[in-house]
């Protein structure tokens, strides 16, 4: 328990990645809270794959997670653009609102 | 060994309250700023680990740009009148099965990090890699000769996302008079320009 080891962090990023699955289920506001669930996803990600890269001695897992910090940011981008698109047609980005596929 | 402890529950505490209210908070720009404060504590987090260049990498592009850009979506959309309603609006049937479906994937998780646990050589923190080349050297060393592709195609990613995310938010305003420099240049005086005889107390049409 005081000793801080791998375990610990992997608690962490497992911890997160579940506080942003139920974000993504549970959310009845906005389209905008499911992508910042979407980035607390990619958040325990990366924390997984530090945790291993340094309790390993390798230092591949930190070029990977910079590889998934791009992939994240492009994703913020362009899912952020299609929210503004959206708004500007519909007026709304409620979740219960965005119905057009009838899922 | 102590110092370590102490910080790292600290962090993570401030890691999980946040990504909780994160989830949680009644207005979506709230919502932001604790995915902000999220962002920030896991940075802390990976500097004290020994991943500096990717602590501040988190701190830069997360906090400086992808977290303010949810800021200016947050603040140009108008949601902020859009009230949440958790487990009081209608047709609240997802919520079982979002629980049971997240709870599963929590357990699938623990039972990974337990199944770590038995792996005790790599636990110990003596393992730690105590090098002395610092973790942003390292990372160059590697990143540059041995992942120069990977590298390269990151850039065409965001490239790409940037050219998108221009295409998508682009519109042809209708009534808005702009310049048009291929007509300006295009003009000479033989088709812009016509001389007139002016009969005396006649005048010039010049709507025709």
């Amino acid at each position: 328990m005081i000793e801080i080891g791998l375990g610990h962090y992997l608690s962490l990023g497992a911890i997160i990645f579940f506080l942003g699955v139920i974000g993504i289920f549970l959310n009845r506001k906005n389209v905008i809270v499911i992508l910042m669930s979407i980035e607390l996803i990619l958040l325990a990600v990366n924390i997984n794959l530090i945790s291993f890269s340094i309790f390993s001695g390798d230092i591949v897992g930190q070029i990977f997670t910079m590889l998934i910090l791009t992939v994240a940011a492009a994703e913020a981008a362009i899912g952020l653009a299609i929210i503004v698109v959206y708004y500007r047609n519909r007026g709304s980005i409620r979740v219960e609102d965005i119905h057009g596929m009838k899922g | 060994m102590i110092v370590h402890t102490i910080f790292f529950y600290f962090f993570s505490v401030i890691a999980i309250f946040s990504s909780l209210m994160v989830i949680t908070s009644r207005s979506t720009i709230n919502s932001v700023f604790f995915l902000i404060l999220d962002f920030i504590s896991v940075g802390c987090l990976f500097i004290m680990v020994g991943a500096e260049f990717l602590g501040m990498i988190l701190l830069i592009v997360y906090v400086g740009a992808v977290a303010v850009l949810f800021l200016f979506v947050v603040m140009m959309l108008n949601v902020a009148e859009q009230k949440q309603s958790w487990f009081i609006g209608r047709k609240s049937t997802h919520i079982p099965t979002g629980l049971i479906v997240s709870v599963l994937i929590l357990l699938e998780l623990l039972v990974v990090v337990g199944g770590w646990k038995y792996k005790q050589d790599l636990m110990s923190s003596s393992t730690l890699v105590m090098s002395n080349i610092s973790n942003t050297h390292q990372l160059g060393l590697v990143m540059y000769t041995d992942y120069i592709l990977y590298f390269q195609l990151a850039g065409v990613v965001l490239l790409l996302a940037m050219i998108g995310a221009i295409l998508l938010t682009f519109r042809e305003r209708v009534g808005v008079k702009k310049q048009s420099y291929l007509n300006q240049i295009s003009r000479n005086p033989a088709n812009a320009v016509e001389l007139k005889e002016v009969e005396s107390f006649k005048g010039v049409k010049i709507d025709d």
